[in-house]
């Protein structure tokens, strides 16, 4: 007799999209469509994770992100405690494993964390018992917001396999971007990126994308136009002549929306800097889906978080 | 592994056309019914008493879909179940708010699954009233849970596994008892 193994997730931590299998990307795809009806309920909190206690350990400012969690951590009845960098232990200098280890003390069975360095979460995952979730490490990896961003494009087109997605801006620092390639073309999507040269990495083609210099030419035709932030405070030395400059290269303005597909979906993480990457007519047109990308992140993170609470306890190996 | 047929496809339609009749009698004022099955099982068998409420009254009931997997306490805490299990939808087409709710479910075993489907429920409204109306009763409850509809009561052992077979989830139709023999 032939059982299917229930799916699940292998690792007992999300550090990333990278280590996931299309099978565990569509099984969280599955489990945050469901959780989203939750969120339209009158009482809008389930009993599933009653007793555990959830970690937000933010090390680098987050406003959306870290409510997000607070949210879907509060919507499935766990304890969440809310750990920031500021005015703690780590302005005293205390290492960030042996932060981990002191909150690890007191028993907590997920850690969420925001670092600004990449492999962050990782060095915890390996050292921790608790179950670790990558809320953005440095410029590697924001798998939840790649996920919400997988979500909001499968609930409007049905399907990820065969869609064309353009990513537009900073591709530099963004962790996004990283995330999203990794996941679109794991699902069978082709990825386009674009940006000025001095905010494309060298080498990000070898992830499995293409890169083009001129907006235009990523935009033409494609199903779902992403427009990265700008991120001005990361600019120390900046890499274009002027936000003006910027705008008048790299801006989606609705002129040049018309070369995406018709009904082409507008994406953007947030905060938006409105003027600069996007022009307020797309942000607030009819195509864009930017406000339900943070509806469905609520529901991602209560699905990663269920899954996770199921899973088998491995250690993640990567 | 000994296999024994409780109900066959026919048994199983007469059986639901008794428990039709018994909700129309019982329901008082039919506007205020309203069918949820308790996924998965539950779902078609709700679905098939509303066409038979419809066929007897005239009046054909809302039929909704109640997933209670978010609400069991085999997982938590208390996690007896190994692994998460997967989410299916819940989906109410309209309030349930001062309806007489008619709870469907294909077996009443420990009388868990029901206690979570009323917790379930009362996170959607506050029902005028709910009744339980289950397929097959097969006793062992754990709880202090009856059902006011119950189209067979078998008797069964721990050991043994009571199998509802549907059409619209299983391809055949009918309701085994199946003891594993040891060896």
């Amino acid at each position: 007799m032939s059982v299917k193994p229930a799916p699940r997730l292998r690792g007992k931590d999300l550090v990333g999209i990278d280590p996931l299998s299309p099978d565990e990307i569509q099984l969280i795809l599955d489990t945050a469509d469901e959780m989203a009806e939750i969120g339209q309920r009158p009482i809008k909190k389930v009993p599933a994770l009653r007793g555990k206690t959830v970690v937000n350990l933010f090390m680098e400012p987050s406003t959306r992100t870290r409510f997000s969690f607070e949210v879907a951590e509060k919507r499935l009845s766990a304890d969440s405690l809310n750990f920031s960098s500021s005015g703690t232990s780590v302005e005293k200098g205390e290492s960030l494993l042996d932060t981990a280890h002191n909150l690890e003390a007191m028993q907590p069975d997920f850690i969420v964390i925001r670092h600004r360095h990449a492999g962050a979460p990782h060095q915890l995952a390996r050292a921790l018992r608790a179950s670790v979730v990558n809320a953005g490490d440095g410029a590697h990896e924001h798998p939840t917001q790649a996920l919400l961003d997988a979500m909001t494009i499968r609930q409007r087109r049905g399907r990820l396999d065969g869609l064309v997605v353009a990513i537009v801006g900073d591709l530099q620092h963004s962790r996004v971007v990283r995330s999203n390639i990794l996941l679109l073309s794991k699902m069978g999507a082709t990825v386009r990126v674009a940006g000025p040269p001095s905010l494309v990495p060298v080498g990000i083609e070898k992830m499995g994308c293409e890169v083009h210099h001129r907006l235009e030419d990523a935009i033409a035709g494609v199903d779902v136009v992403m427009m990265l932030r700008i991120q001005l405070e990361r600019q120390g030395r900046m890499n274009f002549p002027s936000v003006r400059e910027y705008y008048d290269f790299f801006a989606l303005t609705p002129e040049r929306f018309k070369l995406a597909k018709k009904d082409a979906l507008v994406m953007h993480p947030g905060p938006m800097n409105r003027g600069v990457e996007i022009d307020s007519r797309v942000a607030d047109g009819p195509h864009s889906v930017i406000l339900e990308q943070v509806t469905n992140g609520v529901a991602v993170r209560m699905a990663v978080l269920y899954l996770l609470a199921g899973g088998s306890g491995e250690p993640t190996s990567d | 592994m000994t296999r024994v047929q409780v109900l066959d496809a026919p048994g199983i339609a007469r059986t639901l056309a008794r428990m039709a009749a018994q909700i129309v009698e019982r329901a008082g004022d039919e506007k205020l019914v309203y069918l949820i099955g308790v996924q998965t099982r539950g779902v078609p068998l709700a679905r098939r008493l509303a066409a038979l409420i419809k066929a007897a009254t005239g009046h054909e009931p809302p039929v909704g879909a109640l997933d209670i997997t978010l609400y069991r306490d085999d997982v938590g805490p208390w996690r007896t179940a190994h692994l998460q299990p997967l989410l299916r939808a819940t989906e109410l087409p309209v309030p349930v708010d001062e309806r007489v709710i008619f709870l469907v479910d294909d077996v009443l075993y420990t009388g868990r699954t029901v206690r979570a489907a009323l917790d379930t429920l009362m996170d959607y409204g506050r029902p005028q009233a709910i009744r339980l109306a289950v397929l097959i009763d097969r006793g062992h409850r754990e709880l202090p849970i009856a059902a006011d509809f119950v189209g067979r009561a078998v008797q069964s052992a721990h050991a043994e596994d009571v199998q509802v077979h549907l059409k619209e989830c299983d391809g055949d139709e009918g309701v085994w008892i199946v003891k594993e023999v040891a060896g």
